[in-house]
């Protein structure tokens, strides 16, 4: 991994009632790099996520995401903040699109707060004064370059709640983008994709973090993608960490088989 | 195959004739006789079984016409198919309406009593399409619109009264104590939505006119205030003869006096405002507000996650659509003459809101066509007098069999790839 870590994760502990569905988790995404978390399902995948991301708040524990002007500690902020002032983007484990408005215009909300400011909160706007309507060409030029980016480009005018599936996936990548982030968090990209989409996917991933310099943590069930493109691995089972490496490293560990697997002891007690 | 269809629909019409005659028996099957004896009841179940024969009949014909024609889209088209031919005919439809309705004084058939009844139809024009913000645009469910209303009703009726200031100046104060209204509505309600949403703000309006019922001192209580100034065109009155040092404007203008000036005045000045607010939302869907808006409708969690802040947006909402209201309330007031609580209840955000929601949520044209069918049409009918709410519901069944999600409900996008706005 490069020097300085993006994101760090310190003993991260998060209860809903009785039930712990992430205990005690510390790892590091690093900048410029892609780290996978997998593990059996209902093993804190998303609840990790939605830590980070600011919509639950963990009991114990610090996150602290390094920006170059210093660390941005996400456990403090709310959720909208931590889009904004920490610059996460994520996208949903079953998509969430503005499902009635353009595909364009899909990318254009999610600028919201450079347009916002341009607009002199809507008084340049209303007024049509040119430095909106600069800010808006630039914004319409970055989701250009995402639609083309995603081979969206042909259904900019579409209603985004009309596209097949995969392309709503990657619409939803392309949002999160639109928010420039520094690190971009994927729950399950590759759901439901078929084999093409999902290799289109690899590509898509590599190229955002080769071209932009970005931190992707991304949670996926699907191994070609996670043993294809991730340079490190994070494996979760009920909430804890019970293996990190590299993608040949994880795919050895005993412990990380016997999760997927199961323990021949356990196996009544815990059908999957 | 024809002969199943035939009996299925034959069983429908027959479920659908017993529920009708078994609601109609209570309603339309007995009646008070009123004899010399005193009164007693008396029954008319000829009536009933009209009811239920006209029910049945009607679901007969429309499940047969469902059942061979299976094929015709009932649902929304999805984006891509019809709104090219939509889009074309939108601005075309709204700039023809602008043009009737700037020349409509002017044209021959029209009388006092036509346009008199237009003012009234652009109030709840104007209304709907500030809930339009609140309901279609940003997804909130308003049902205590009519507190805004009446705020800016209040608020021009005691400016004016109390302190003597003229119309023109109390009109944006009456936006602004309205816009105040929306924001204090807005705080609490913040974190709730759909139907804990709608309760609140029902709760709301009823509030704010129980308020006004009873702060005898300030509103008058349910004597309401009367002799409110009406508004003046730059300082000429519209009157037979103008006090010491005002002139009028029949005799600015050297005419003589009619009262079908006034009554054509207010029809402007509630159609400058009316239009005034569909420029305003027409402008701001376009802009980072108007389109965060439709964004908290579509998904709220999504809106969070890419840095909006859901507190902002629906204050802006909450606030904006009460401001409208404000106008069109302090505009009722000046054009009335007088207000009482009761011109501020419950059944007017119903109203409202049906306007908003035959109009199909979010679209402005709809909300002009919903407001003549929904307030025109009654008025234009009152010949018919009891019947006229029988037609009413009628042909409102028939708008939802026919256009089960609003009038106009597809949108355009407020931005194109294709410059082809
Ligand atoms: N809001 C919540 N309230 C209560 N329990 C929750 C909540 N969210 C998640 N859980 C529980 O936490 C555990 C972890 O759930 P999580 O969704 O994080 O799993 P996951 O690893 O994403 O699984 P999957 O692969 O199926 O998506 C589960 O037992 C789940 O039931
Ligand atoms: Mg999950």
């Amino acid at each position: 991994m490069t020097a300085a870590p993006l994101l760090e994760v310190e003993h991260v502990t998060m209860r809903f009632g009785g039930l712990i569905a992430v205990n005690d988790l510390s790892f590091q995404a690093g900048r410029n790099s892609i780290t996978a978390v997998i593990g059996p399902n209902g093993a804190g995948k998303t609840t990790l996520f939605n830590c980070i991301t600011g919509f639950y708040r963990p009991q114990v524990g610090r996150m602290a995401l390094h920006h170059p002007s210093g660390p941005v500690l996400l456990e403090r902020l709310d959720d909208h903040r931590i889009a904004a002032r920490g610059r996460v983007a994520r996208t949903f484990q079953n998509i969430r699109l503005f499902t009635r408005m353009s595909v364009l215009e899909n990318l254009i909300v999610a600028q919201h707060r450079t347009l916002m400011a341009a607009s002199g909160f809507s008084l340049a706007g209303l007024l049509g004064l040119p430095v909106y309507r600069r800010a808006e060409a630039r914004a319409v030029d970055k989701a250009r370059f995402w639609l083309d980016k995603t081979g969206l480009a042909a259904f900019a005018d579409d209603e985004a709640g009309s596209l097949p599936y995969g392309s709503q996936r990657r619409l939803e990548i392309a949002r999160a983008m639109c928010t420039d982030p520094l690190l971009l968090c994927l729950d399950e990209p590759a759901a439901g994709l078929n084999p093409r989409e999902s290799a289109e996917l690899n590509r898509l991933l590599l190229d955002i973090r080769d071209e932009q310099r970005i931190g992707l943590l991304l949670i996926e069930h699907d191994m070609s993608v996670v043993m294809g493109i991730s340079d490190r691995v994070v494996v979760l089972d009920h909430g804890a960490k019970i293996a990190e490496g590299t993608p040949d490293e994880v795919r050895r560990d005993p412990a990380v088989i016997r999760a997927y697997l199961g323990e021949p002891e356990d196996e009544e007690a815990r059908p999957c | 195959m024809a002969g199943a269809v035939l009996a299925g629909a034959l069983r429908e019409a027959l479920a659908a004739a017993v529920v009708a005659a078994g609601l109609a028996l209570p309603l339309l099957g007995f009646r008070l006789v009123d004899s010399s004896q005193g009164l007693s009841l008396g029954t008319r179940l000829d009536w009933v079984a009209w009811a239920a024969l006209a029910v049945g009949l009607g679901r007969f014909l429309l499940t047969l016409s469902r059942r061979l024609r299976p094929a015709s889209p009932r649902h929304r088209p999805s984006a891509g198919a019809v709104p090219a031919q939509a889009d074309r005919l939108r601005p075309w439809a709204g700039w023809a309406l602008a043009g009737l309705a700037v020349t409509l004084p002017f044209l021959p058939f029209a009388d006092r009593n036509l346009v008199d009844k237009a003012t009234l139809v652009l109030i709840y024009v104007m209304l709907g399409w500030g809930l339009n913000i609140v309901v279609g645009l940003a997804g909130l469910l308003d049902l205590g619109f009519v507190a805004f209303y009446a705020v800016g009703a209040y608020s021009y009726a005691l400016l004016s009264t109390g302190l003597g200031w003229s119309f023109w100046i109390c009109l944006p104060l009456a936006g602004l104590f309205a816009a105040g209204f929306g924001v204090a509505l807005g705080f609490p309600v913040l974190r709730l939505r759909g139907d804990y949403l709608a309760i609140v703000t029902l709760g709301f309006g009823e509030i704010v006119r129980v308020v006004l019922q009873n702060w005898q001192d300030l509103t008058g209580g349910p004597n309401g205030i009367s002799a409110i100034p009406r508004p003046t065109l730059f300082g000429l009155r519209f009157a037979a003869n103008a006090p010491e040092g005002h002139r009028t404007f029949a005799d600015f203008f050297g005419l003589p006096f009619s009262g079908e000036h006034r009554v054509i005045f207010l029809y402007f000045v509630i159609l400058g405002l009316a239009l005034l607010t569909n420029l305003f939302t027409l402008r701001i869907r376009r802009l980072p507000v108007g389109r965060a808006w439709e964004a908290l409708r579509e998904d709220e969690i999504a809106c969070r996650s890419l840095g909006l802040n859901p507190t902002n947006i629906k204050l802006s909402a909450f606030a904006l659509g009460a401001m409208f209201a404000g106008f069109a309330g302090s505009f009722f007031a000046t054009r009335q003459g007088f207000i009482s609580p009761e011109s501020f209840t419950f059944i007017e955000s119903a109203v409202i809101l049906a306007i908003v929601v035959l109009g199909g949520m979010g679209s402005q044209i709809g909300v002009v066509l919903a407001a003549l069918l929904l307030v025109g049409l009654p008025e234009w009918f009152r010949d018919l007098q009891q019947y006229r709410m029988l037609a009413f519901g009628g042909a409102m069944v028939l708008i939802m069999l026919w256009k089960p999600s609003g009038l106009l409900s597809d949108r355009s996008p407020t931005i194109r790839l294709g410059d082809r706005r």
